[in-house]
């Protein structure tokens, strides 16, 4: 299986196609639908937001609290199609893509291929895996948001598929 | 009469969930591994991937999925049980309360305007029916929302009939697509009002995966809807494959003369459902 790590060249970007298994490792920060709101509250103020979006990559997820010896508890992802009234804008500002569960809309594939940006499909309910594949957390964003607050983190060998690539070619059927 | 205190039904509630967040029911289960067995390419990926995911949970006592859902609680009392204690509906959330805090699971119930977290995962979903007899039979389903928001109610006419009742559960999933963790497990509500018609739904999800309902007409529903379910090959995350759904269950109950209510809840590949007697 292909290794990744992030952040991803253009070059490797376009390099994935639709159906691919890859093992990505680096730095995300989630986000789901509360936090999403607050950062475009943020862009339409021209206030800084919580992490720089160029070539950033965006899991939607909000884990579970990490038990004692672990950085992170069960940590899967949630339906990507909540956010497709935001990503496009996101992406282009820069984004380098998102890692999430189940289709998302011509909208944002339109992004997707205009931006070069590639959106991966964690596998949904292994919360488990992607939890103990989780090094490091830190909340870096709405800590009242409790496991919705942005939390950069560090991961290691996520297993994902390449769901719409940067082609704008989608594993999902019509 | 039988005198029950109701930290014992607390009591249980935590066992319950603690132990639900934390595995899925062997149907569920038994089921997965023979999807796992029929497809090929991405599908398989994923549920090969899901299989392992259930292994490490189990192991490390962590939850299953990270999304361990709104606590739905169905609780049948015997009529000849006299409880004491703390009001039966505290004890149920202390029971929640204890279990998500100890469990690391995590807390997902807000206001529905505000979005502020009620910070504990209560006010757990509470429905009593009362039974003859001096027992007590409790279920556990912590219930996911990617599945629940792609559930539909539909108000059919009478003359729409056991054809219009299959369309709705196959157009529910095939709407669903990909969004609510396929393959997913179908419990349908036929019949009721629009309110118990939904709560059917519900309660078919306690079934185990595979379960035929005893009517035979209501069987054959099931049965036929779970084939057009599968032949839309959505498959395991919508990556495309034969296994679309794990299973239809279907609750029937008299309605009125002039409608047939159809209720299909969606239940993502994590069934997670524990129940005990007390």
């Amino acid at each position: 299986m292909k290794r990744l790590t992030l952040p991803l060249d253009k070059e490797e970007i376009l390099s994935l196609n639709a159906g691919d298994s890859v093992l990505l490792s680096g730095t995300v920060y989630t986000a789901r639908d509360c936090a999403h709101k607050r950062i475009f509250e943020l862009l339409d103020a021209n206030m800084p937001l919580p992490f720089p979006l160029k070539d950033a990559f965006i899991y939607y997820a909000g884990p579970c609290p990490a038990p004692e010896g672990k950085a992170c508890g069960s940590c899967g992802p949630t339906t990507s199609a909540r956010m497709n009234s935001f990503a496009p804008r996101l992406l282009h500002l820069g984004l380098g893509g998102m890692i999430g569960k189940g289709e998302m809309s011509d909208d944002v594939v339109d992004a997707i291929a205009k931006n070069g940006a590639v959106y991966f499909a964690a596998i949904g309910g292994a919360g488990a895996i992607y939890g103990n594949a989780v090094q490091s957390t830190e909340c870096v964003a709405f800590p009242d948001l409790l496991s919705e607050a942005v939390h950069k983190m560090t991961v290691k060998d996520f297993p994902l598929v390449v769901a719409i690539d940067a082609n704008g070619k989608s594993i999902y059927q019509k | 009469m039988r005198t029950v205190d109701t930290q014992e039904i607390s009591n249980c509630i935590y066992r319950l969930a603690r132990r639900a967040g934390t595995t899925l029911t062997g149907a569920c289960r038994s089921a997965m591994q023979t999807a796992a067995i029929k497809e090929e390419g991405a599908a398989q990926f994923a549920l090969s991937t899901l299989l392992e995911n259930e292994e490490v949970a189990r192991r490390e006592s962590m939850p299953v999925c990270q999304d361990t859902g709104m606590s739905v609680v169905l609780i049948e009392l015997g009529q000849e049980v006299f409880l004491t204690g703390a009001p039966l509906k505290e004890a149920v959330d202390d029971g929640v309360r204890r279990a998500y805090h100890d469990g690391n699971f995590r807390k997902s119930i807000c206001d529905p305007l505000t979005r502020v977290n009620t910070g504990d995962n209560t006010p757990s979903h509470l429905h009593v029916d009362v039974v003859e007899g001096d027992r007590i039979y409790i279920t556990f389903l912590p219930k996911g929302f990617g599945s629940e928001n792609m559930s539909r109610l539909y108000m059919l006419t009478p003359a729409q009939g056991r054809a219009g009742i299959v369309d709705c559960i196959v157009q529910t999933v095939r709407l669903a697509g990909s969004r609510p963790c396929p393959p997913v497990y179908v419990g349908v509500g036929i019949g009721g009002a629009f309110d118990s018609c939904a709560f059917l739904a519900k309660k078919a999800l306690t079934r185990d995966v595979g379960s035929r309902n005893q009517r035979e007409d209501v069987a054959s529903i099931e049965e036929e809807a779970l084939e057009k379910i599968n032949a839309l090959q959505i498959g395991a995350q919508g990556f495309g494959g034969k296994v679309t759904a794990l299973g239809v269950s279907c609750e029937i109950a008299p309605t009125h003369i002039a409608g047939l209510p159809v209720a299909v809840n969606i239940q993502c590949h994590c069934v997670r459902c524990e129940k005990e007697v007390l």
